[in-house]
This record gives structure tokens, C-alpha cells and sequence, in this order.
């Protein structure tokens, strides 16, 4: 039996005790970066909300210089551009995830995972320049004068498309967002179908279902859960994108029933405006608006990390 | 029959909706990296790394910018990346499936794909304000805690991926968990970790949300950790949203590098995770 020298073994058990606590503290400190957020935020937003009360969320003017701020354009904006990017992003998302799993040559697999993959390291600024120089011309010169002429006959429709082709706005920032979440809601729903197990879908082959049925019928309902989580992941993204949005939203504080109109977002609205702000209302009102942003986005994203837990221990139990 | 065809007729025109979809994802990169690289490229030149960002209307380069980013990244990740790395050490070995794990690890979920305008929010609430004034340390510090998280998820994953005979063997040896996980886990896991510190280079060197309230930007050439600096990210999106045509061609420029160098740097880094992974997950 070996000699143990007790200081040895004394000095070992500090050590063990003390890289212990490290690890235990640095595992609470991300519990207290969450909480602190929540408690900074709420303490900054105090004045704005005790100014405006429960009106601050029902009020659409935003003027600095009367000093009266309400958030619902921006919500407003937040919320249907979110919309407009989860209409466009959600079924694209499930093509190309059907693609990758079911269709996909497996010499591509790699290629066009890594490239859906390298569509989501793009940084949210690129997007941004991206929509304002390259895509909101491509949608003034063509889609909008198409959307126009096309809706205007159609009651419901022409309320959302009227108004000039401005080429920045709602519409666009929506079409940006589409395009950022996309990668995030195929790869997940690419993860989540590459756990239904084969010999599911293969019984349904057996039974003579084509790729189509056995993916409506067989592989859905198996992930629904992990579906509706990349779906609320992306959503989650969506609603607290800054840049890309900023950059091509237009930035005007008004509720315009019109698509093609210029609108705000919440984080836009905070982008745009903090550095400018002067005055403790304007900037609390901000922060409001960023605790808004954080109550809405933290509800979203957890919802979808409960859903995505729920199948992950589905499939490992 | 009929009904046969049709459902043959149903299957072809989703799947090929399906590939339509595929295709649109993929020209939508295609055309981002076309344009950031015809544009970027006629903007690209010498000076670009040599000299500082000029007053509107008059030649100049990023060299200021680009050395901010890369010290408020630096200092983001030394901050960020030892908490990630042992909160992930936590719950990879110590705390495992206890109750505060599993709050970490839906937190740290959470936490990952948090709106970082938030996080820059808060830095400037508990850090700007104090201060009095913008600084570089607050650049660094918001992007530390967006680099917590991807360091925290990469730590924990690969930390599981060692065979737990090693570990094992360490502890039949008499080595305190502290003694395995230092000197056996770590190494072990070496690459995997450093590469999850890379994927949080790739995250926080693109963000600005975060660094317009805190960094703020430095028209002139500062190392001032304590005062207001200039970074890649503010500098194009000011510098694209101006009418000045020597500023929008630096933002181009600018843009294409930062694009450039996330894109090389998360792709070496998930070929390597991925690498990792498959033979670990053989191997076991």
C-alpha cells in the first residue's frame, strides 16, 4: 500500500474544494447574468413605466419632444415583421430540411448542411447592408408595383399593399428576417427528423406510402414537438433581430396599415435611438421598451427550449 | 388509378417544392457572398489597413476599427471563455443532473439566443452608467457574456464525449475529481474546447447590437481601454447608412472582411467539431 502523506492529501482536498467552488460559482454567475438583466432592465424602465403606466403599451405616439412615448409601433412592428419572416421562413425551412433528410443525394449532404450552416454564422449587420442595398431595390423595382396592381381590386389586400413602392419598410424587413432565421428553423427540423426512427418511416413505406405520406403522416407527427420548437427558436430570433432590421425597417414611429409602409421595431427603436437620447424619460422609455423586448423574446425562447427538451428526452429515454 | 396518379402527382410536387426551397436558401447565400465580395473587393485596398477611418467626404482606411475589434473580441473571450469553460466543467462533472444544472442549462440555452441588444442594454446599465461614460471595457464586457454560453454548451458537450474509462482510470489512480479534470478531461478534450472558443470568436466579433451603447466608436486611433473605441461592426453601419461615397465604399470593404473571417473560422471550427465527434462517438 502506498505511503499517502497527509499534508499531501490536505493540500489536495483544498485544492479539489476551491476548483469546486469555481466551477459552482461561474455555473451561478450565468443564473445571475439573466436575473441581472431582468432587474437592470426593470430598474431602468421604473420611470418610463410609472410616467406612462399601463398606457405605455397602448399608445402609439413617440414624440421626443413633447416627451410622450408609447410603444405600441413598435410592438406593432416587432410582431409583423416577425410574422412576415416566420410566413416565409417556416415552410421554406421544412423544404429544405425535408430536402436534406429525405431527398438529399448523401455526396451533398455535407455541402448543403454546411452551407445552411454558413447562411446562419452571417453576421446580422451583412444581412442589414444586404437588404438596404441589394434586396429593398430588387423589391421597389419589381415585387412591390407587382403587389400593388395586383391587390388593389382585392378588398383586404389593397389596405396591406398600397401606398408608394418605398422599397424600405415592413414588407422588406420582414423578407431580411425570413432570410436570417431560415438556416435556424431548417437545421433544427433537420436535427429533429434525423430522430424518427427508420423503421417508422420504412413501416410506412412498406405499407405503400409515397415520400410525401410518409413525411405528413409519419415523420410530422413523430417531431411535432421538436417542429414547433425550431419554429419558436426562429420566431425567438425574428423578434429580437437589431441590425438587419434597422438597417431597412425605415424607422418611422407610426401603425400603417400598408406592408410597404415604413415602421419601427422595438429593437430598432433602442438601435436608432439610445446614444441620441437625451432626457431621462426618452431613455427610460427605451429600456422599457428593451424590457418588452426581453419579457416577450425570454417567454418565446423558453417555450421552445421546454419544447426541444421534452423530445430530447424522448430520444435518449 | 386515378387516385394512384394522383397521389404520385401530390409527392412529386412537394418534393420538388422541397429542392425549390433548398435552392432559394442556397442563392440567398450565394447572393449575400456575390455582392460583399464584387462590392467589397472594388473597395478593398492598402490603405484600408493601414490608415484610420476618415472625417466624411475624404480618403481613409479602417485600421483603427479593425484593431478595436480584434481587442474588444480578445478581451470579450479572456472575460467570457474561463466562466464558460467552468460552468460547463460544473455541470459536465459535478453537478450533472442536480437541480441547479439542469436551471443552468436551460438558462444558458435561454441566454444563447437572447437578442444581444438586451445584453447591451444591461452593460450599460450596470457598467456605462456608473462610469459616466462609454468605454472599451464595456464593449468587452457585453461581449463576454454573448461568448459565455457557446463556451458553456461546447465545454459541457465535449467534456462528455471523453471515454469515462479515462476517467476512471484517473480516480482508481487516487486523483481528486480536480486532479482528473485538469489533468485528464482537459487535455482530452483540448481540441473540442478550443474549438467552441473559436465558434465564440466567429459569434461576437460580427455583433454590434451590443457595442453601440457600450464601445460606442472612436473616430481616431485610442487604446484606451477606458475610453470610447472604435470596432468593425459600428464603423459599417454607420459608414453604409451615410451619403458619402468614400464611407460606403470602407463599409463594403470592412463588411467583406468581417464576413470573410467568421465564415473561415466557423467553418474550420465545426469541420473540427464534427471530425471530433464522429470518432469519439465511434470510439466509445
Amino acid at each position: 500500500m502506498a505511503i499517502i502523506d497527509p499534508r499531501h492529501a490536505a493540500k489536495q482536498l483544498v485544492y479539489e474544494k476551491s476548483f469546486k467552488a469555481a466551477t459552482l460559482a461561474a455555473a451561478i454567475l450565468v443564473l445571475l447574468i439573466l436575473g441581472g438583466v431582468a432587474i437592470s432592465l426593470m430598474i431602468g424602465a421604473w420611470p418610463a413605466l410609472r410616467h406612462f403606466g399601463f398606457s405605455f403599451v397602448m399608445t402609439e405616439v413617440w414624440n421626443p419632444v413633447t416627451d410622450e412615448y408609447g410603444a405600441l409601433a413598435p410592438i406593432y412592428g416587432t410582431v409583423v415583421t416577425s410574422l412576415i419572416a416566420m410566413a416565409i421562413a417556416v415552410p421554406a425551412g421544412f423544404g429544405i430540411a425535408l430536402f436534406l433528410t429525405e431527398m438529399c443525394p448523401p455526396v451533398l449532404k455535407r455541402p448543403i448542411g454546411t452551407a445552411v450552416e454558413l447562411l446562419a454564422a452571417v453576421p446580422s449587420i451583412i444581412f442589414g447592408i444586404w437588404g438596404l442595398f441589394v434586396l429593398a431595390p430588387v423589391l421597389q423595382r419589381h415585387t412591390e408595383p407587382w403587389l400593388i396592381e395586383h391587390a388593389h381590386s382585392i378588398p383586404g389586400l389593397n389596405k396591406l399593399f398600397m401606398g408608394p413602392p418605398y422599397g424600405i419598410g415592413i414588407l422588406t424587413a420582414g423578407v431580411v428576417l425570413a432570410i436570417m432565421v431560415l438556416p435556424f428553423i431548417a437545421a433544427t427540423m433537420r436535427d429533429v427528423f434525423d430522430t424518427v426512427p427508420a423503421m417508422l418511416k420504412e413501416s410506412g413505406y412498406g405499407l405503400g406510402a409515397t415520400t410525401w405520406e410518409v413525411i405528413w403522416h409519419v415523420v410530422v407527427p413523430y417531431s411535432r414537438a421538436g417542429i414547433a420548437g425550431g419554429i419558436m427558436l426562429g420566431l425567438g430570433r425574428a423578434l429580437g433581430e437589431t441590425m438587419a432590421v434597422t438597417f431597412v425597417i425605415g424607422n418611422a414611429h407610426r401603425i400603417s396599415s400598408s406592408l410597404l409602409a415604413p415602421g419601427t421595431t422595438i429593437s430598432s427603436s433602442i438601435a436608432n435611438e439610445f446614444t441620441e437620447a437625451v432626457g431621462d424619460l426618452y431613455t427610460s422609455s427605451l429600456i422599457a421598451l428593451g424590457l418588452l423586448l426581453f419579457i416577450i423574446t425570454f417567454s418565446v425562447i423558453a417555450a421552445a427550449q421546454a419544447m426541444l427538451r421534452r423530445l430530447e428526452r424522448r430520444v435518449s429515454g | 388509378m386515378n387516385r394512384r396518379a394522383f397521389r404520385k402527382a401530390k409527392n412529386g410536387a412537394f418534393l420538388v417544392l422541397s429542392l425549390i426551397a433548398t435552392l432559394i436558401g442556397l442563392a440567398c447565400l450565394a447572393a449575400i457572398l456575390w455582392t460583399l465580395i464584387t462590392r467589397g473587393v472594388s473597395g478593398m485596398s492598402l490603405q484600408v489597413f493601414t490608415q484610420m477611418t476618415p472625417p466624411p467626404g475624404s480618403e481613409g482606411g479602417l485600421l483603427n476599427a479593425l484593431y478595436g475589434s480584434a481587442v474588444m473580441t480578445l478581451l470579450g473571450i479572456l472575460i467570457g471563455a474561463p466562466v464558460g469553460v467552468l460552468a460547463g466543467t460544473y455541470l459536465a462533472e459535478y453537478g450533472r443532473d442536480s437541480r441547479l444544472s439542469i436551471a443552468v442549462r436551460f438558462i444558458n440555452d435561454v441566454l444563447l439566443s437572447a437578442p444581444s441588444i438586451i445584453i447591451g442594454l444591461f452593460i450599460y446599465e450596470i457598467v456605462v452608467v456608473p462610469m459616466g461614460h462609454f468605454s472599451a471595457i464595456a464593449g468587452s464586457m457585453a461581449l463576454a457574456i454573448l461568448a459565455i454560453p457557446v463556451t458553456l454548451r461546447t465545454t459541457e458537450d465535449m467534456l462528455n464525449l471523453v471515454p469515462p474509462g479515462m476517467k476512471d482510470a484517473s480516480a482508481a489512480l487516487g486523483a481528486y475529481p480536480w486532479r482528473t479534470v485538469v489533468s485528464v478531461l482537459y487535455p482530452a478534450a483540448r481540441s473540442g474546447i478550443v474549438t467552441g472558443l473559436l465558434l465564440a470568436v466567429a459569434r461576437i466579433s460580427g455583433e454590434t447590437a451590443p457595442l453601440l451603447f457600450t464601445a460606442l466608436n472612436n473616430q481616431f486611433w485610442s487604446t484606451h481601454l477606458n475610453a470610447p473605441m472604435a470596432n468593425l461592426p459600428v464603423v459599417i453601419f454607420q459608414f453604409a447608412l451615410s451619403p458619402y461615397k468614400e464611407w460606403q465604399h470602407l463599409a463594403w470593404a470592412g463588411a467583406l472582411v468581417i464576413t470573410l473571417g467568421i465564415l473561415v473560422l466557423s467553418v474550420s471550427a465545426r469541420i473540427v467539431l464534427s471530425l471530433l465527434q464522429a470518432q469519439r462517438g465511434s470510439g466509445r
